[in-house]
């Protein structure tokens, strides 16, 4: 008689993959239609214009390729620390820290060396910078139960306003600006260096940087005892506390490892496109890789994706500033994130999909969203 | 003041409550099966049984928080199968929840009046409520600081602010859910002062316990429920604790010559005077037959080391101020001892600690000698401790993980070679214990959030029953189990036991402890309060030191 | 300069005030108030346009306050109607009001940047003592946050927020309505920060992209440091505007640098949180989506 009654589906798992995506998508849609019509334009030749814009000529694919890797990074950053059920609101500061350090790095290299010593040298320390701003919202997490959401917002702006202050109070600063001397010997390549069809754009190499740490995140968090235990400790606290996995450590861990991926994003720009640091020039990219995150379902390939996606609407809303603010882009990305945080089980009852019979409806544990525990002061774990 | 009710409060003839043919079902789960009521108005009365028995269940159908699938409910002679809450609230009926509802940074006052607050313009008029209150606690006897703050509260005060709570809405008739359950010995008395005083004041009280030592100077009629059904209700001053016993548990169940029960469990007894049921079927969801424990095995060798030694545990809880008191207990290879007791004598805590979850204030807990108090969980696994958590979903797996994933919980490192998890010998571990453990369906990657309770609780068994374990900490191990799950478990238990093993089991259902132990220590009060080896256990015996009857 | 100090310092208090009494109220009712940020820029650019087409400071207050309210209940219905994650629910709300006020922003006045100058309640030097203490949004701002320290603990309403915000289940056992309390909390927290950003934009006579500058943010630190109790984020916010307002006096020494000066509110939060200044212990079912 007992043959284990099977209550979640493919069917079911698809539907929590996908619909709030599309949800948001949607949405985007439409509230994309009223701000388009309120300009008096014709929605049509809008979005046709963002794709002509984007996908359409050789530059704009390139300059999509350049937000995403940014993006990929930051969405990366959040997606670990998601998984390991902390909520990293500070990737915007991490990425800089990160952008900041790999710029300190190029300039203690003696030029002499190149840019095979050089980029690499530049990359560890970008990661060392952000996992020094990741390591104390964590610490505060692991010992004495602060929430990170706060912590982390608190830390961004004054990581923010330290690297502010060094830029502006001048010795590293090239007059009259606040960004630091350019190093071309530790500067990765421009797609158009290669690819004749990229000229003009700020793709660069780093693309394959953000490539390579997706599918090593995806390998650590599948893959290895370390991701085993980060998941475990994101999906069931206290069942993983009962395996003998240490939690607040965990969160450390997690918190740091979510901070140097953050940091290297920050290598795109520091040493991809300008070859030096620019004080400011996250310009949001951290607070957009939670969205990139939620649309991409916390996973390192939903993440690409959703980078994609979002890279797209960006680097879009310059192509259309002549028929429509480009603004409207920011406000459509906050629409998609409100829209995906408020689908989810709202959505299915909406469009009448139930629970399969038999199964009292067991909240599905999120991966996928922030969990309720994100942020949260306290957890049922000792510790 | 209280509030008018609409109905009146006591009729010159008839009973406060009615209650006949209760019916009621979570799903597959038949909480009440026949289950009846009859309450005097003016008394107080106990309605007593195991845990499972139904007795929370029969009042909230009463307080009006289920409706019952089948029977009636006449309260003050007014049929009201089915009422809400509010309509039984306005009629003068409160309920006092085992679990308090009460905001604990706000004073006792304004708990008491929340959602009826006195108002005097825009103000919250503070000093009204805390006078309106302070004049119900002198009419009531309930003593009450009406300006103190509900989490400076003891126990027993914050009850007597839920009983206030109730009174302040006019309730006539009081329904209290396990009361005493989290009361010390000095404030279960000041309870009973406190219902004695109201039911003076003509009011109706209903409580349900499984306490009964206090039960006899208190109360003036017992019901008795089991397996969802009213076996009993009997007059206080005219039967004995170890009659309520008896009817609460059920007569010993008879064997045949192959070692299998005959027939069901019978219930009642000719001593009391009560109902006699007819015999009743006994395998519902709460309440098995399980298999005798084995017969012709000797007896575990006693050694000098016991594989676990418990010495002097102090622990804390979040109730009472101890949940564990002193307590000792020793466990030797090829030994189970069964700790049975009625849930929330600290068993949860006792188990806790020595899995590690849970800090000892004072005391030791040894593993064939080494002193393994101050160990963090990790390292009590390696030597050898290893614990099925009463709640699987919370602490037993992680729902979301593959059956493999969950099979490794624990001892993933062994599965990891510099970092990378080995998949391959991951895979054939969990094929090699699905297949020991009968794991159904047999799919290694499917999510344990798929299977059935009783193949939930295998993948954890499977996983804390390793070739190499030294003490199990077996927690309601079969709890929300199928019944061919249950016996399977039962048999790796015994195997487990025959290999040298050592298992310490806590369970609420004593025929399982029955079943499995060779000794039974029975905890009451966060203490051992009674040990004795199986042969010379049975139902009836164990049951008066479950309840604290047996002085 | 004793004087031009305290004067500076209730004139950047102000808008903190107005945010942190909008954070605790619906911090208590059990709301994370991230949005802080989002509700005080749109009651800015609803003043701006209110005082725009409308002529007068009144009108552009009534719009400001308008626009609050509106945006409260946009926040209110993704965290307690549909129970979305309030943290995700109020980084949204914060990008889509800066990309909305931007966008209409050219609508209106076909600029990206900034406003047209608009009417303030002060006239040309108001700046100076005798119009700020002729502003009425000064003595409210002052007044705001007493005021709610009786709403919170004298009123009735104040008790059923305090105890939907520590323990849902029973205020709702006793049928206080849990929606309804956090559905009127965050909506007038709204309108409150909004108040925040109608003094900025009429005081400065003009809207700027993004004029908030993290305002929100500081009254949330303010919140936190202040425990969730009105009167002590009240004291947080002047200790923050004063250590602003002292800045502004030094500037020319250069004794601290003012990016040290705007992480003070921060770093006080951070040590809060490490729990270094007493146990900051937020209400109970603060952030939780089914509760």
């Amino acid at each position: 008689m007992d043959d284990g009654r099977r209550r979640m589906t493919g069917r079911r798992a698809l539907d929590e993959a996908i619909l709030p995506t599309l949800t948001a998508l949607l949405v985007a849609l439409v509230a994309g239609d009223l701000l388009i019509l309120s300009y008096g334009q014709a929605p049509g030749a809008v979005w046709r214009l963002m794709l002509d814009g984007t996908w359409g000529n050789a530059y704009g694919i390139g300059q999509v390729l350049y937000k995403a890797t940014t993006l990929t990074c930051t969405g990366l950053a959040v997606a670990v620390g998601l998984r390991a059920g902390l909520f990293n609101i500070g990737a915007e500061s991490q990425l800089a820290a990160g952008g900041f350090c790999a710029a300190m790095m190029a300039l203690l290299v003696p030029p002499a060396f190149g840019p095979i010593v050089a980029v690499p040298l530049c990359i560890v320390a970008a990661a060392l910078g952000g996992a020094a701003v990741g390591f104390v919202p964590g610490l505060l997490r692991a010992r004495f139960g602060a929430h990170e959401v706060i912590a982390t917002i608190m830390l961004n702006f004054v990581v923010l306003a330290l690297l502010n202050w060094v830029m502006a109070s001048g010795g590293l600063a090239v007059p009259e600006t606040l960004h630091t001397r350019a190093t071309p010997h530790a500067a990765v390549p421009r797609l158009a260096s290669v690819f004749d069809a990229f000229h003009g754009s700020a793709a660069n190499f780093t693309i394959v940087v953000a490539v390579l740490l997706t599918l090593v995140i995806a390998w650590l968090l599948f893959r290895t005892r370390l991701g085993y235990e980060l998941r475990a400790v994101g999906l069931q606290p206290a069942a993983a506390e009962n395996g003998g996995i240490r939690v607040p450590r965990t969160w450390l861990v997690a918190m740091v490892l979510s901070g140097a991926i953050a940091g290297i994003g920050g290598t795109n720009f520091v040493l991809g496109y300008k070859t030096y640091y620019e004080d400011g020039f996250a310009g949001g990219a951290g607070f957009l890789g939670i969205a990139v995150t939620l649309v991409g379902r916390n996973h390192p390939l939903g993440v690409v994706l959703a980078a994609l996606f979002f890279a797209t609407l960006s680097q879009g809303g310059l192509a259309i500033h002549a028929l429509v603010p480009k603004q409207m882009v920011e406000v459509l990305e906050g629409v998609v994130i409100l829209a995906v945080a408020t689908s989810g089980h709202r959505v299915r009852r909406l469009l009448r999909m139930r629970p399969r019979t038999g199964a009292p409806a067991a909240p599905v544990a999120a991966p996928v969203t922030p969990p309720a525990t994100a942020g949260a002061a306290s957890t049922t774990v000792r510790g | 003041m209280p509030r008018h009710a609409a109905t009146p409060r006591t009729t010159a003839a008839g009973p406060a409550v009615r209650m006949t043919g209760i019916v009621k079902r979570f799903g597959a789960v038949t909480a009440n099966a026949d289950a009846s009521l009859v309450v005097t108005p003016g008394e107080i009365h106990a309605v007593v049984g195991e845990n499972g028995a139904g007795k929370s269940t029969l009042l909230r159908v009463l307080s009006g928080m289920f409706t019952p699938d089948a029977g009636t409910v006449e309260v003050f002679g007014r049929d009201v199968t089915g009422w809400s809450t509010a309509q039984a609230i306005a009629a003068g009926v409160g309920m006092v929840h085992q679990h308090f509802m009460l905001v604990p940074t706000l004073t006792v006052a304004e708990n008491v009046v929340l959602g009826i607050e006195p108002t005097s313009g825009l103000r919250f008029d503070r000093a009204q409520a805390e006078r309106r209150l302070a004049e119900l606690a002198r009419t009531s006897g309930l003593a009450c600081e009406p300006g103190r703050l509900v989490r400076d509260l003891s126990v027993g005060e914050a009850q007597r602010v839920e009983i206030l709570k109730t009174l302040y809405r006019g309730a006539r008739l009081l329904i209290l859910d396990e009361p005493t359950a989290v009361l010390s010995p000095p404030e279960v008395d000041e309870l009973w002062r406190v219902l004695r005083t109201l039911r003076d004041g003509g009011a109706t009280v209903v409580l349900v316990t499984h306490k009964l030592d206090e039960l006899m100077d208190v109360t003036d009629h017992i019901t008795v429920m089991r397996a969802g059904r009213t076996v009993g209700a009997l007059v206080t001053r005219r039967t004995t604790p170890a009659a309520i016993a008896t009817a609460m548990v059920g007569r010993a169940v008879a064997l045949d010559a192959s070692g299998m029960p005959i027939g069901a469990a019978v219930s009642g007894t000719d001593d009391a005077e009560g109902t006699r049921d007819a015999a009743t079927t006994a395998t519902t969801a709460t309440h098995h037959v399980f298999r005798a424990p084995d017969v012709g095995v000797p007896t575990p060798a006693y050694s000098d080391t016991p594989r676990l030694a418990l010495e002097e545990l102090v622990i804390a809880g979040t109730r009472r101020a101890r949940a564990v008191d002193a307590l000792s207990l020793r466990v030797q290879p090829g030994e189970i001892v069964g700790i049975a007791g009625v849930e929330g004598n600290g068993q949860t805590e006792l188990v806790e600690a020595i899995a590690g979850l849970r800090e000892v204030e004072r005391g030791r807990i040894l593993v064939d000698g080494t002193d393994v108090t101050r160990f963090p969980v990790g390292k009590r696994l390696r030597h050898g401790i290893t614990h099925i958590p009463e709640d699987r979903h919370a602490r037993g797996l992680v729902l979301d993980y593959s059956i493999a994933e969950n099979l490794i919980l624990g001892r993933q490192r062994h599965f990891a070679r510099s970092g990378r998890i080995d998949r391959r010998r991951v895979r054939q571990f969990a094929e090699e214990r699905i297949a020991a453990f009968d794991i159904r369906p047999a799919d290694p990657d499917l999510p344990a959030r798929a299977l059935s309770g009783g193949n939930q609780q295998k993948i954890v068994v499977a996983r804390e029953m390793p070739a190499d374990f030294r003490v199990l900490l077996a927690s309601q191990p079969t709890r929300g189990v199928d019944v061919g799950a249950i016996e399977f478990i039962h048999d790796q238990l015994r195997a487990a036991r025959r290999a040298g093993k050592a298992i310490l089991l806590v369970s609420a259902e004593l025929n399982e402890i029955l079943a499995l132990s060779d000794r039974i220590a029975v905890m009451y009060g966060g203490r051992i309060v009674h040990v004795v080896p199986r042969a010379e256990a049975s139902e009836e015996s164990l049951g008066p030191w479950m309840t604290g009857a047996a002085a | 300069m004793i004087g031009a100090i305290l004067l500076q310092t209730l004139r950047i208090a102000v808008p903190y005030l107005f945010a942190a009494s909008g954070g605790v109220l619906a911090e208590r009712a059990g709301i994370v108030s991230l949005a802080l940020e989002g509700f005080m820029l749109g009651g800015a650019f609803g003043a701006t346009l209110g005082a725009y087409y409308g002529g007068s400071a009144w009108a552009g207050l009534a719009a400001g306050i308008a626009a609050g309210l509106l945006l409260g209940a946009i926040h209110a219905l993704a965290c307690v109607r549909f129970g979305a994650n309030q943290i995700v629910a109020g980084v949204a709300l914060n990008l889509m009001v800066v990309g909305l006020t931007r966008f209409f922003l050219r609508l209106a006045f076909g600029s990206s940047s900034n406003s047209p100058r608009v009417a303030g309640f002060g006239g040309e030097g108001s700046a100076g003592a005798l119009a700020t203490f002729a502003n009425p949004l000064l003595w409210l701002g002052l007044a705001v946050m007493p005021v709610l320290a009786f709403v919170v603990m004298r009123t009735r309403f104040g008790l059923r927020v305090r105890a939907v915000g520590e323990k849902p289940e029973a205020a709702e056992s006793l049928g206080v309505r849990v929606n309804g309390v956090r559905w009127l909390a965050v909506v007038t927290s709204g309108g409150l920060a909004a108040l925040g950003g109608c003094w900025l934009a009429l005081d400065q006579h003009q809207f700027t992209d993004q004029m908030t500058a993290g305002r929100g943010f500081i009254a949330l630190a303010a919140v936190i440091f202040g425990r969730w109790e009105p009167v002590r984020a009240g004291v947080a916010c002047l200790l923050f505007a004063f250590a602003e307002a002292l800045q502004i006096q030094v500037q020319g020494t250069n004794a601290i640098p003012s990016q040290f000066v705007a992480m003070i509110p921060y770093v006080l939060t951070l040590v809060a949180l490490a729990g270094l200044v007493g146990r900051s212990v937020p209400p109970a079912a603060l952030g939780r989506s089914d509760g």
